[in-house]
């Protein structure tokens, strides 16, 4: 593996939006066939920093290269699924419209029938399992349906990363278990990479290769085992924190009161919490 | 039937008329897309003062209502405008400024020129009225913008479902936003030539808001926008020609038959669609599967 050259290269990049410092000197690598998890906190940057990699945010700082060139030269490499696209009910668009706009949306002229894009087009919904819904429009279908389609659109021209903005995070635990499924067949059978964030890291946790770990803009790197200690974990937040391992899942705890940052504690009490 | 069709200002209705129908269904669909029906309506309104000027200054009222509904475009534009409540703010700051200049210009027009009537065809139309030199600037307006949304379809579509996917796909959501506003512009023009600048807005968005509710794709809505808008606008012509008859000598406004139509096939579309809604939540999914093999 460490003889191939990673798709995505992340090194030193922060991210000022507003004024505001939002993420720092964040590093990390990805390679082929892997599955990357970006683990945080909401509002700790899982958001922004993929809007970066996707040079959708401009960055003060550092560089992101996609398949060795910068990343706004290869965004054909890259398939992004954003956090939650609200899909008016009556908009008039089917899942397969969905999907093909993610194959030809850039086009000019009318998009005339082509027996080889509605073959694309179909793989594109059959390997997230839309067939069922491929007639229907978007707005109508439950929310893990929607993501399936986002999803679709996406795959629709094969990209070789996959970016997936919290997919879990408005599932419930049947769905979110069938995506972390998905996730794990398109590596194997597409030779997809992914990055998928998420604020809790347990569902991932069995198709995970590495994981970033991001604590209000500052970032831990590499397996889970490497990361997830007491010890990192202690000194990305900050102040210290325990590592509790509990039927094969994983959750991260601020130590006891007397052993915590007592200024923090004072100022939650301060706002009547 | 044959009077009625060989009458000159009759046949200059229809053509201005379907004119107006056919731009403001395509643009129609694609502004209540992007939920821009405020802006379509706050352009449509501006433009009434440019109207009242080419009565003023003796230019074309095409041109009149085209000028100042792009100047109030870009106004938008550049007082803009990236959430939706500050692109409101700013629609209605338009508005309001675009509102003042034409309760102007209608007060010069009517103490300056000897034109009568001018605030009430400016404002709601005269579709009997139209002066035949109109016919090919319509006509030319509504290629242009038939041309340009053809050409950029998929983009329009694309942005107006996600501005970020857009954008990953190369396409510029800021292009597409001034090229939507530009097609707006001269979609507002036709109309308000049509059914005046007031009115204007429901010809751009009832069709479109009823079409929209029936089709499950963008091809399917602006087709059907275009069938009812066509429909609204041929019958209120025809119906306006007969009040002459109806009320005994008096005949009333195509613009209003066509605007009651319009809302009548709205509220139609709307039982409709949730009738189709109740339908399937009934779980006849089978049915369904039956028709489409
Ligand atoms: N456009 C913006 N301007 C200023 N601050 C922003 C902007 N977008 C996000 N932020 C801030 O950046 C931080 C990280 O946000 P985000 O990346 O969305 O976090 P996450 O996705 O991890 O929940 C938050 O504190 C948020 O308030
Ligand atoms: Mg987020």
């Amino acid at each position: 593996m460490t003889n191939q050259s990673p798709i995505l290269a992340v090194a030193d990049l922060s991210v000022d939006l507003g004024g505001r410092s939002i993420l720092r000197d964040v590093s990390f690598d990805l390679y082929p066939g892997q599955l990357c998890a970006l683990i945080g906190e909401n509002g700790a940057g899982k958001t922004t920093l993929l809007r970066t990699l996707l040079g959708l945010i401009t960055q003060r700082a550092g560089t992101v290269l996609i398949g060795a060139a910068p990343a706004r030269e290869h965004r054909e490499l890259v398939g992004y699924v954003p956090q939650k696209i609200n899909f008016d009910p009556d908009l008039p668009l089917r899942t397969r419209d969905l999907v093909r706009l993610g194959l030809d949306g850039q086009r000019l002229g009318l998009p005339f029938f082509n027996g080889r894009t509605r073959h694309v087009v179909d793989q594109a919904l059959q390997a997230v399992g839309a067939e069922d819904f491929a007639d229907q429009r978007v707005g109508e279908l439950s929310g893990g349906q929607q993501q399936r389609a986002v999803i679709a659109h996406a795959l629709v021209r094969k990209p070789r990363l996959l970016i997936l903005d919290e997919p879990l995070a408005n599932l419930d635990f049947g769905s979110a278990n069938a995506l972390v499924d998905l996730l794990g067949r398109l590596i194997v059978q597409q030779q997809m990479t992914v990055l998928v964030t998420a604020h809790d890291m347990n569902p991932l946790i069995p198709v995970m290769d590495r994981l970033v770990y991001l604590v209000d803009g500052r970032a831990a790197t590499g397996t889970v085992a490497e990361v997830v200690q007491a010890e990192v974990l202690s000194k990305l937040y900050g102040y210290p924190v325990s590592v509790l391992h509990h039927g094969g899942r994983i959750l991260v705890l601020p130590d006891a009161p007397e052993n915590a940052d007592v200024a923090n504690m004072n100022r939650c009490a301060g706002h009547g919490v | 039937m044959f009077a009625f069709l060989s009458s000159q200002p009759v046949q200059t209705a229809l053509i201005v008329g379907s004119c107006a129908a056919l731009v403001s269904a395509l643009i129609g669909v694609f502004t209540v897309l992007r939920g821009n029906a405020f802006a379509g309506h706050a352009l449509a309104d501006v433009s009434s003062a440019g109207g009242a000027a080419s009565f003023l200054w003796g230019i074309s009222p095409l041109l009149g209502f085209l000028g100042m509904a792009w100047i109030a475009a870009f106004g938008m534009e550049f007082l803009g405008v990236r959430k939706a409540r500050e692109r409101d703010l700013a629609t209605g700051i338009v508005l309001g400024a675009g509102l003042g200049l034409s309760a102007l210009f209608l007060y010069l027009d009517v103490t300056t020129t000897s034109t009568t009537g001018a605030a009430v065809s400016v404002m709601f139309g005269s579709l009997f009225a139209i002066s035949q030199g109109l016919i090919w600037p319509a006509i030319l307006a509504v290629l242009a913008v038939f041309l340009l949304v053809g050409l950029f379809y998929r983009p329009l579509i694309l942005t107006a479902v996600d501005p970020d996917l857009a954008t990953l796909r190369g396409v510029s959501p800021r292009w597409m936003g001034l090229l939507q506003l530009l097609v707006l512009g001269l979609a507002v023009a036709v109309c308000a030539l049509a059914i005046g600048a007031v009115l204007a807005t429901a010809l751009l968005i009832g069709p479109a808001g009823a079409a929209i509710r029936l089709s499950r794709r963008p091809a399917q809505a602006i087709f059907w926008a275009m069938m009812i808008a066509l429909t609204a606008v041929w019958s209120g012509i025809w119906m306006a020609y007969e009040s002459y008859y109806w009320f005994s000598g008096n005949a009333w406004p195509v613009s209003f038959f066509v605007v009651v139509l319009i809302f009548l096939f709205y509220l139609l579309a709307m039982f409709g669609s949730s009738w189709q809604h109740k339908y399937r939540r009934r779980g006849i999914t089978s049915l369904r599967r039956l028709q489409e093999p």
